[in-house]
């Protein structure tokens, strides 16, 4: 008898241990797997019962619903009102096209013969057989871009670094996720950790690093504990470590902790970081896949990006781009939340409409007031308005509409909100956030927030509103990283899109 | 006169050696590869307005003023980050830049005050101005302007109101001097320059000034800027404190001196400088300065102020008498350290032409004499083999008896770069001195000696690398003289020599000294530094041969990166011994028995040297105490505080009839003077500093003389005065002098020195523009010459009655005995003496941090407070002497290098106890017997211990002696001395001294 309740933050927030704890209670012989969540977040705590049939789900169950189950005999799969019958039958999930998903929520997260058994090191084992160079094509012809944000082709990246020589080299994945409405990197760490470690070492044979490090947010316990057994079970079983799978290929890895800056997600701020410094941005060049960590040539990554690795080379580059459109290639995995019904982990292939993401899978606001703006892409993202919802859920396209993808978390408002509150906010999170480097974001952030702050008074609205207009495009052209670089994205679309809201008569 | 002005380049010079050409603005400019686009457009004209980059720091790309177009190239990326790329197209002008630009301004000065308290200094302004905006439109504008001045250190402000967090001063502290004092606290909008949580005075600031010297605005500047204003022209020269010699601009307000600046074409520092000659130069103006002459019958009269003839009349009288009475010998003169080239040789001219004897010597008696002897033994000449640029291609760096970091402070700043960058660095030093660990310094080996046993560590180290076959062949076979080469391996080859077999004496573990040998050995270029840690030892000649040995045995000689390179204590140290100070030698190291160097002289100056050595030091106060050397000429050196045994020196000082004192205050030696003559500060000198790296540097007049005369006057006018007619018109004629009878100076003058900016001799014929890097193809003596160094323990010994080990030095803001910096407010760190010892030796004592102890040898005694550290060991304990009241060189004994007699301070047997009163020095007034006869005797049989066995020992003693001894003391020891005294080959070397004879 096999029970899986989550141990992914997310179920554990609403109760998922409590949960575990009743049924172990009554169904004491029960074995129960702590899986990853399956991402349908206002299903936690999702519980699913193998039986015959299949995993049969019911949720979100509450401690309080225990009894009851056992009384419904959900072990067998009996019917129950938070029955949801077959799991891979729930509508929103099977919809889903989960490639970089795959496993979450489906295995054990730290048995090392679940994920094989769901195709884990197929991927590694495929790279041993290649040359540096037939990997890194084969990322190359995946159409895999960065999922961190700046969409940069992984492929070339990895040439970049593969071609610098150098005694040491590193691959650093970036897991300080720091966007609002963001979760994706969380949830794959907890959920299915080997298959970022199995991306890692493959990008480390592929361009001849020997260590790892993953730079992980302190805000996520649960995921550094995971990952950390995740490595040591790696270790132990000789695929970490001198001899990567018994090849003449060396590779390990250790997690640094971030210290709660978001800056240093950005990647030149990360590397400052884990070197022991102040988490402040360097200029480019150089490049860090040529001098990156510790001045030595450095691969930076995001989770996705590198857990998406396995896959292409498991399945192949051309099953992975039949996906996608344009050069978006592959499935991108977004993250709905805000005031949203249905929040939590989309996987599809890029080209889906921003209506289908927030109506039909997010079904609406949870408020059930009228939708009125989405914030795409993390706090320096730009908001859309409704008029906006046929957008194409691409890079280029999203581009075109003067926005950006971003890491793929949507926040969604409904009617309440008020952009130019919100535009402030966008100028307040970089006042606090910037690492105070360059002078278009130290000081620029602090006087946009004071002019979005008069025009919401109503002072001298036209004055100011051109001055913050100025000040966007100097932060934008001025700024020496993304951060400031961005920060006008969601003042200008704000203004752009809810022009209403910056009259300066009171909303 | 006019303000020297150095233009900044943004980034620094690329050194590739591939060409790029690119267009900016349309005109094709050609630079070194890796140049940012920044320097090629600054250095072809083309302006660029730019805050946070400077030309001694790396690119930073946060102020965003600098920012350019490429075509091809998405965005405005910042030119000081952007390497120039062939054949690439820049723009520096378009509409979209300078809306980039102003806005960036906008911002600037909306967080500014809109008029800063140092006016054009700040480049804020200026560039505001040049862009074309003056205000900001930010309403409400949260700013930084209530912020308080942070005014605890005494020479520099920091105002954090003017502070556009530019990041220049945090960078040049990390980058520059590499201490690593200031951090930005906080981010964003809150992000400040902080020395690091706390105010400067009680940071790990060391005052060096990089910070105040790299901001753009007025936040970090000079008090003096603020109360004199600003200056109107400016004068380089060249510092006057420690033997960096780093080149300055005194930038002057009408005749007052607004502030030091640090040169950036100075080749010795490159831009940098350190707390002292950065700020502690207020000496030179002090009110104690005496500028007028005065006369007194007896020490024990007070001062009468007469006019400059009547006190050269007094004092020429004094001592024609002394000479008419006691003969020509009688009298003699010592010359500084801390003068000028110029300078140093006209009082050696005037005691050889005019005194008529070689009884001169210099204080480098008292610090690198041994230098001198063991680099011209093995090399041929007595200098450092390196520019200090050098360090910087070391890849292993050996530093022996030397704490640059508080002596040599320019020059450890690049020693730490070096390291920064990966060299390896091996500390050789009883002492946990901070290089040991520091930030960014981790020292991969320190082996921790016991003081005195050097020569134990050198012999292990040599010992290793020849035993495992790690000696350069090549070289050795090449470079170095066969035969001695032959001899030295084996002798250093024997088990004697081994670290296992000394390591009871040195107490280093023989595994370190063998892991030490092996990374020096294997070291591309290995680099050999040391201190006075090295040369103040009974062996100090012993440990500079051992230190030559090493170099050659691991073919470490002759280029960039390698070397044996003494750090000298005093701004001229090098160019007093170059000028002829010795007794024994005239310029440029030639000794006095060869006929031919003394008939230039004898020509040039019309008169008939003696052939033979005169006295040194010590040997002048051993004859005053027996009163046969009854007049004195002292140049600037105050040696009643800073030579050893204070209270021999007493006695010889109180014995003479005729001391003369040229100095700039009165001081402990003038308290037995007759005559004081006023000298000049260096800010009033012209004439030329010679540094460690033999760099020639101009000293410049900055300000009128306060004596109405030049320093080299007054020489001049004593010689004069003394029957031998000397004057010259300024400094210039004075080198012209020294060239024309000195070889290795035979390029230098004047005019050659404005033009090329410094020299590096030797500067001849050969060497037009000097010679940064010395032996290149051959030794200067030919073939290198390995010395057998057998190690003998120093007789100074820990005993019961005196246990502990007192080694002595100096700390960063005071300079050796403090005549300058002590009137200066330097104090504010460091403004007593003070005992460091180990805990353990304080427990078994009862003896608590901070308070008074009495420290005891068996010379005499004194008084200071302790300080309980682990940075000496148990075993040692350690002081400065940078003031007259702890009377450090009361307890130091006469003990000195068998060579050549440099004082034994850095080993003295001492006992301490707790003591309820301080501080003060006891000092003996009586000495009694005959300490000439004790010298001879023990200076005898230590020469002879000292030197090889099997190498018939009693000829190189017989040649030794009368290399350096005077006819006077060869008499003594055959006729005065009780033979049963004397060591058997003492006594075989009489023999052939009378066969000689």
């Amino acid at each position: 008898m096999i029970i899986y309740i989550p141990g992914d933050s997310a179920a554990l927030s609403v109760g998922a241990d409590e949960v575990a704890a009743a049924i172990a209670r009554l169904a004491p012989t029960a074995t129960i797997v702590r899986n990853g969540s399956r991402g349908a977040l206002w299903l936690e705590t999702l519980v699913e019962v193998q039986t015959p049939y299949g995993r049969i789900a019911y949720g979100p169950v509450t401690p309080e619903d225990v009894s009851s189950l056992f009384d419904a005999d959900f072990l067998n799969g009996g019917e129950h009102i938070l029955s949801l019958g077959k799991t891979d039958q729930i509508k929103w999930l099977a919809n889903q096209d989960r490639v970089t998903f795959a496993r979450v929520g489906v295995i054990d997260p730290l048995s090392l013969n679940n994920y094989r058994a769901h195709g884990g090191l197929l991927g590694l084992m495929n790279a041993l057989e290649l040359s540096s160079d037939e990997i890194i094509s084969e990322v190359t012809d995946s159409g895999l871009r960065g999922r961190g944000g700046a969409a940069f082709p992984a492929g070339i990246k990895w040439r970049t670094a593969a071609q610098a020589a150098s005694d040491q080299k590193y691959i650093c994945c970036n897991a300080d996720e720091g966007d609002s409405g963001t979760f994706a990197d969380r949830m794959l760490i907890e959920g299915d950790p080997f298959t970022l470690i199995e991306g890692m070492t493959i990008a480390g044979i592929a361009v001849g690093a020997t260590q790892g490090i993953v730079y992980l947010r302190s805000e996520y316990p649960y995921a550094i504990a995971t990952l950390q057994k995740a490595i040591d079970i790696a270790r132990a079983d000789s695929w970490l470590g001198k001899s990567v799978l018994g090849s003449a290929h060396s590779f390990d890895i250790q997690i640094r902790v971030g210290a709660g800056s978001y800056v240093c997600g950005e990647e030149t701020a990360m590397l400052e970081s884990i070197e022991g410094k102040r988490g402040v941005v360097r200029a480019k060049p150089p490049l860090p896949a040529i001098e990156g960590l510790f001045g030595k040539p450095t691969i930076i990554n995001n989770v996705l990006t590198l857990a998406t690795v396995p896959m292409i080379l498991a399945e192949g580059a051309a099953d992975y781009k039949a996906r996608g459109v344009g050069r978006s290639l592959g499935t991108q995995v977004f993250q709905l939340a805000g005031n949203i019904a249905c929040g939590g982990i989309v996987e599809t292939a890029f080209g889906i409409t921003l209506n289908e993401l927030i109506n039909t899978y997010g079904g609406g606001t949870l408020t059930k007031r009228p939708l009125r703006a989405v914030q795409i892409g993390g706090p320096l993202g730009a908001y859309f308005s409704t008029d906006q919802f046929e957008t194409s859920m691409d890079y280029e396209s999203l581009i075109a509409a003067g926005g950006m993808l971003g890491h793929g978390g949507i926040v969604v408002f409904d009617d309440t909100v008020d952009l130019a509150v919100q535009a402030k906010f966008a100028m307040e999170f970089c006042a606090i956030e910037s690492c105070g480097k360059c002078t278009p974001c130290r000081i620029g952030s602090t006087r946009g927030a004071e002019t979005i702050d008069l025009i919401i008074q109503g002072v001298r609205v036209d004055e100011n509103k051109k001055l913050l207009l100025e000040l966007c495009e100097v932060m934008t052209d001025g700024s020496l990283c993304a951060m400031g670089g961005l920060t006008p994205m969601p003042v200008k679309s704000a203004m752009i899109n809810f022009p209403s809201d910056f009259t300066g008569a009171a909303r | 006169m006019t303000m020297i002005f150095e233009p900044d380049f943004g980034t620094p010079a690329s050194h590739k050696l591939d060409q790029v050409n690119l267009e900016i603005d349309g005109r094709t400019i050609t630079v070194p590869a890796d140049t940012s686009i920044m320097r090629a457009a600054l250095v072809a004209g083309i302006d660029i307005p730019k805050l946070c980059s400077t030309d001694s720091l790396k690119a930073f790309g946060s102020c965003r003023l600098c920012v350019i177009q490429v075509d091809g190239r998405n965005g405005t990326p910042s030119s000081c980050t952007t390497p120039v790329a062939e054949g690439m197209k820049v723009s520096t002008q378009s509409e979209k830049l300078d809306r980039i630009r102003r806005g960036v301004m906008e911002l600037y000065l909306s967080d500014h005050p809109a008029d800063c308290a140092t006016g054009d200094e700040c480049e804020v302004h200026g560039i505001a101005k040049k862009i074309g905006i003056t205000t900001s439109r930010y309403a409400n504008a949260e700013t930084h302007l209530e912020l308080v001045k942070d005014e605890s250190n005494p020479y520099f402000t920091f105002d954090s109101t003017e502070c556009i967090v530019c990041n220049r001063c945090v960078r040049a502290c990390d980058e520059v001097q590499g201490t690593f004092a200031l951090t930005i606290e906080n981010r964003g909008f809150e992000a400040r320059v902080s020395s690091s949580g706390t105010s400067f005075i009680e940071s790990e600031c060391v005052s060096c000034g990089a910070c105040v010297q790299a901001c753009p605005t007025g936040a970090l500047t000079e008090k003096t800027l603020l109360t004199i204003g600003a200056p109107t022209s400016s004068v380089i020269t060249t510092c006057a404190y420690c033997g960096v010699g780093c080149s300055f601009k005194a930038e002057m307000r009408g005749e007052e001196l607004v502030r030091m600046v640090p040169l950036k074409a100075g080749g010795a520092n490159e831009g940098h400088s350190c707390v002292k000659g950065r700020f502690a130069y207020g000496y030179a103006t002090h009110s104690d300065r005496i500028t007028k002459p005065m006369i007194r019958a007896a020490i024990t009269d007070p001062w009468k102020e007469v006019s400059w003839a009547e006190a050269i009349a007094y004092a020429a009288d004094g001592l024609k008498k002394i000479q008419s009475e006691s003969g020509v010998n009688a009298i003699g003169g010592i010359t500084s350290s801390r003068c000028t080239n110029e300078e140093v040789f006209v009082v050696q001219k005037m005691v050889r032409a005019a005194f008529g004897n070689n009884n001169v010597d210099t204080c480098a008696r008292v610090c690198h004499s041994p230098t001198g002897y063991g680099l011209g033994q093995t090399f041929g000449t007595s200098a450092g083999t390196q520019d200090f640029e050098s360090v910087e291609h070391s890849d292993v760096i050996m530093l022996i008896g030397a704490n640059p970091t508080s002596a040599h402070p320019v020059f450890a700043s690049r020693m730490k770069k070096a390291i920064r960058k990966g060299a390896k660095l091996i500390i050789i030093d009883p002492r946990v001195i901070a290089l040991v660990r520091t930030p960014g310094v981790v020292a991969a080996h320190h082996l921790q000696l016991m003081p005195g046993t050097n020569v134990a560590v050198i012999n292990a180290l040599a010992h290793v690398i020849a035993t495992d076959g790690l000696i350069k062949r090549e070289f050795v076979e090449e470079r170095c003289d066969a035969q001695s080469f032959k001899e030295w391996e084996a002798f250093i080859s024997l088990p004697e020599n081994s670290p296992e077999s000394l390591e009871a004496s040195s107490r280093v573990p023989a595994g370190q000294i063998r892991d030490a040998a092996h990374m020096f050995a294997n070291a591309k270029n290995g680099s050999i530094y040391y201190g006075l840690g090295v040369t103040e030892h009974s062996q100090g000649s012993t440990m500079v041969m051992g230190i030559a040995n090493l170099a050659m045995a691991t073919g470490n000689i002759g280029r960039k990166g390698v070397g044996v390179n003494p750090l000298r204590g005093q701004n001229n140290v090098q160019g007093s011994c170059d000028m002829g100070s010795f007794p024994h030698e005239l310029s440029g190291y030639r000794h006095i028995s060869n006929p031919d160097t003394r008939k230039i002289f004898n020509d040039a100056w019309g008169i008939e040297l003696q052939a033979e050595p005169g006295m040194r030091i010590p040997n002048m106060f051993d004859s005053a105490i027996v009163g046969e050397y009854r007049g004195l000429f002292v140049q600037g050196e105050d040696i009643a505080q800073s030579d050893p045994n204070t209270s021999h020196v007493h006695a010889a000082l109180r014995a003479m009839d005729m001391v003369i004192v040229q100095d700039l205050f009165l001081n402990e030696t003038s308290k037995f003077a007759h005559v004081f003559l006023p000298g000049t500060s260096f800010l009033e000198k012209d004439g030329t500093f010679t540094n460690a790296e033999r760099r020639i540097n101009r000293v410049r007049p900055v300000m009128k003389s306060k004596i109405g005369k030049s320093e080299f006057d007054v020489a001049c006018e004593l010689a004069t005065a003394m029957g031998y007619p000397m004057s010259y018109e300024n400094g210039a004629a004075i080198m012209d002098e020294i060239a024309a009878t000195t070889p290795t100076f035979s390029g230098v003058s004047f005019k050659t020195l404005d033009e090329l900016g410094s020299i590096q001799w030797p500067c001849n014929e050969a060497n037009p523009a000097g010679t940064p890097t010395m032996h290149i193809d051959h030794f200067v003596r030919g073939e290198g010459q390995f010395m057998k160094t057998p190690y003998v323990p120093t007789d100074e010994k820990a005993t019961r009655e005196f246990p502990l080990l007192l080694t002595t030095g100096r700390v960063l803001s005071q300079y050796n005995v403090g005549a300058q910096t002590r009137r200066t407010a330097n104090n504010i760190w460091h403004s007593e003496d003070i005992l460091d010892l180990h805990e353990s030796d304080a427990q078994l004592r009862g003896i608590a941090d901070g308070s008074w102890v009495k420290l005891a040898s068996r010379v005499g005694e004194t008084i200071m407070k302790a300080r309980i550290t682990d940075e000496v060991p148990a075993g040692v304990v350690y002081t400065t002497f940078h003031f007259p009241e702890s009377g450090a060189n009361v307890i130091t004994t006469d003990f000195s290098d068998w060579a050549t007699n440099c004082p034994e301070y850095k080993v003295t047997a001492v006992e301490i106890s707790p003591s309820i009163k301080g501080p003060g020095a006891m000092i003996q007034t009586h000495i009694g017997g005959d300490p000439q006869l004790d010298s001879i005797v023990r200076m005898a049989n230590q020469i002879a211990a000292n030197l090889p066995t099997a190498d018939a020992p009693e000829i190189n003693l017989a040649h030794h002696i009368v290399q350096f001894w005077t006819p006077t003391m060869i008499e003594r020891l055959h006729n005065d001395v009780n033979k049963a005294e004397l060591s058997p080959v003492v006594l075989k070397a009489i023999e052939i001294l009378l066969v000689r004879n």
